[in-house]
């Protein structure tokens, strides 16, 4: 099938991509410099793409989708240890990465050529490669920081249709202009650079933060009218006192990534309607592509509080625990979306890049959400045992189990950016490191509490609702 | 407790260091913990612990332990 990625030559010389240093690149320069990068790399082949929001990375993406190459996106973030056991797992034909981060560990790899910002190509030298399903065009990975080998697999359809639908509802135009304020190997990140590609708009790259001086002399100059965030990101904007900044070309906000507290919700919606910036809710998980629903501008007074409604194409239902449909309004139960967005299913090992699609266009979000009676969604609650904390997504029994093997006796909980840590040890100094250190999270993340003993039912089981408050 | 002591605690606890560290002039993303969280954090901690409201241009301009010396002196708090 085709997809966006093959037309975008037609926007020629509009403006693309924007980098830190200012430097501006065309739709024009982008194709050039994506078939470049590809140039040398057989379609079908399985990339690593170690990536910072750096225009050449975006050339590479493209590039790759272009070709028919099939990239997993890695953030640059990636300790060595845990990108040496994805290599060792997925054996990738090719490795995109910048030339200081290549030593001894990527010695099964020889160097074919270098690019702008100072990144190279790698090539596997016993030219083995992996099998692919026709299909697949992008892996991404679940949860980032962990370095987990769980991935999602990812169809042409997938991205092209979830890229048509955002582009619909959010109603963006070539007169867009986003700057980044995510990792682009974040599907949130991701979609907000391909709806603007595809729409002829263009998009600022850069790693620096809201924090930053750098990032807000960038949006000054360069005059982005819109970005996305998740929580965290407007809790930094309210500690920026974002109602009093002059920020006058921003057009639209977006929200996903996470469940922002009601009380921030209608700060920014206020804030917002104040400035004549449109402020999006939405919802998504990266196993269906990005975006699931949103809330539509107009309902987010009448609304607030709701992930809103199915984005075009897509469908909710909500299901009880014996899996039947639930119709009337205000019951709770899983939410489970239907849509061609959906991934074609997870990845563990090399031999899943083979496997058709899996999940017939059906997720089971885990999450726990009732319906009103207009048809808007509202999130009360997890099944799964998963945190989003300052935009990662943290897997609670992944967290218990590096705990484990650190020897503690402790198990997790949370809620929102918190994750608390019950421990029967007093070495809280110990057990913030450690997962400082494995989880790659600023440590006020972490809450630990000192209890005599890990509350257990007869079998075994954790009884959460027994711990303190 | 005197203003120096107040400040270099709000850098120990907030980012998780050992005094020490702070000689030299520490910059933002110095340590793992000085990251856009941390910063976040540590300029709630001097609004506590002084009792002001940094404006945005300041708190994005707060890149060091020193320059944020500096800052807090437009706001009366001397260090």
């Amino acid at each position: 099938m085709s997809i966006f990625f093959d037309d975008l030559g037609c926007y020629g010389d509009r403006a693309a991509l924007i980098g830190g240093a200012g430097e501006l690149f065309t739709f024009g320069e982008l194709v050039d410099n994506s078939s470049l990068i590809a140039a040398s790399v057989p379609s079908r082949s399985f990339v690593f793409l170690v990536c910072q929001n750096h225009p050449v990375c975006v050339f590479a993406y493209v590039g790759f989708l272009r070709k028919r190459v099939v990239p997993l996106l890695l953030n640059y973030t990636i300790s060595d240890g845990q990108l040496l056991r994805l290599i060792g797992v997925y054996l990738p034909s090719y490795i995109f990465i910048q030339r200081d981060r290549v030593s001894d560990f990527l010695g099964d790899y020889v160097e074919v050529g270098g690019f702008l910002g100072g990144y190279v190509l790698l090539c596997r030298r016993d030219g083995f490669c992996p099998l692919l399903y026709d299909e697949l065009g992008l892996v991404l990975t679940t949860s980032g920081s962990t370095g987990s080998p769980r991935l999602v697999r990812l169809s042409y359809q997938n991205i092209q249709i979830n890229t048509e639908s955002i582009i619909d509802y959010l109603n963006i135009t070539a007169d867009e202009r986003a700057i980044t304020t995510m990792p682009m190997s974040y599907s949130y990140g991701l979609s907000i650079i391909n709806t603007h590609l595809c729409a002829g708009g263009s998009i600022i790259m850069t790693d620096l933060t809201l924090m930053d001086r750098g990032f807000w002399n960038l949006f000054n100059e360069f005059l982005p009218t819109t970005f996305g965030g998740v929580p965290y990101i407007y809790e930094m904007l309210r500690k920026l006192r974002f109602g009093r900044m002059r920020l006058s070309g921003l057009r639209y906000l977006t929200q996903a990534g996470g469940h922002l507290s009601a009380e921030l919700v209608g700060e920014f919606r206020d804030i917002c309607a104040g400035k004549s910036i449109r402020f999006v809710v939405m919802y998504g998980q990266t196993e269906a592509t990005a975006r699931m629903s949103y809330l539509p501008f107009d309902k987010s007074y009448e609304k607030a509080g709701s992930i809103g409604i199915p984005i075009p194409n897509g469908q909710f239902k909500l299901e009880d625990e014996e899996g039947n449909i639930i119709n009337s309004a205000e019951s709770a139960g899983e939410l489970v979306y239907y849509g061609p967005n959906v991934s074609l299913g997870y990845a563990e090992e090399m031999s899943d890049l083979a496997k058709e699609d899996e999940n017939g266009g059906v997720l089971k979000t885990g999450d726990i959400a009732k319906r009103d009676s207009d048809g808007y969604y509202y999130i009360i609650g997890r099944k799964k045992r998963f945190l989003k904390i300052f935009g990662n997504r943290i897997n609670l029994d992944e967290v218990d189990q590096i705990l484990k093997n650190a020897g503690y006796d402790a198990i997790t909980t949370g809620k929102d950016d918190q994750l608390k840590i019950f421990t029967t040890q007093n070495c809280e100094d110990k057990i913030k490191s450690l997962l400082t250190e494995q989880l790659k999270l600023n440590q006020s993340a972490f809450k630990i509490q000192l209890i005599k003993n890990i509350p257990r039912n007869d079998n075994g089981k954790i009884l959460y609702n027994n711990l303190p408050e | 407790m005197s203003n120096l002591e107040k400040y270099n605690e709000v850098f120990i606890k907030s980012f998780e260091i050992e005094s020490s560290q702070l000689e030299g002039d520490l910059k933002y993303q110095g340590v793992p913990n000085w990251d856009s969280v941390g910063h976040m954090s540590m300029v709630a901690a001097l609004e506590d612990a002084f009792d002001v409201m940094l404006e945005t241009e300041d708190i994005i301009d707060f890149s060091s332990y020193n320059k944020g010396k500096e800052i807090l002196a437009k706001y009366g708090v001397e260090i």
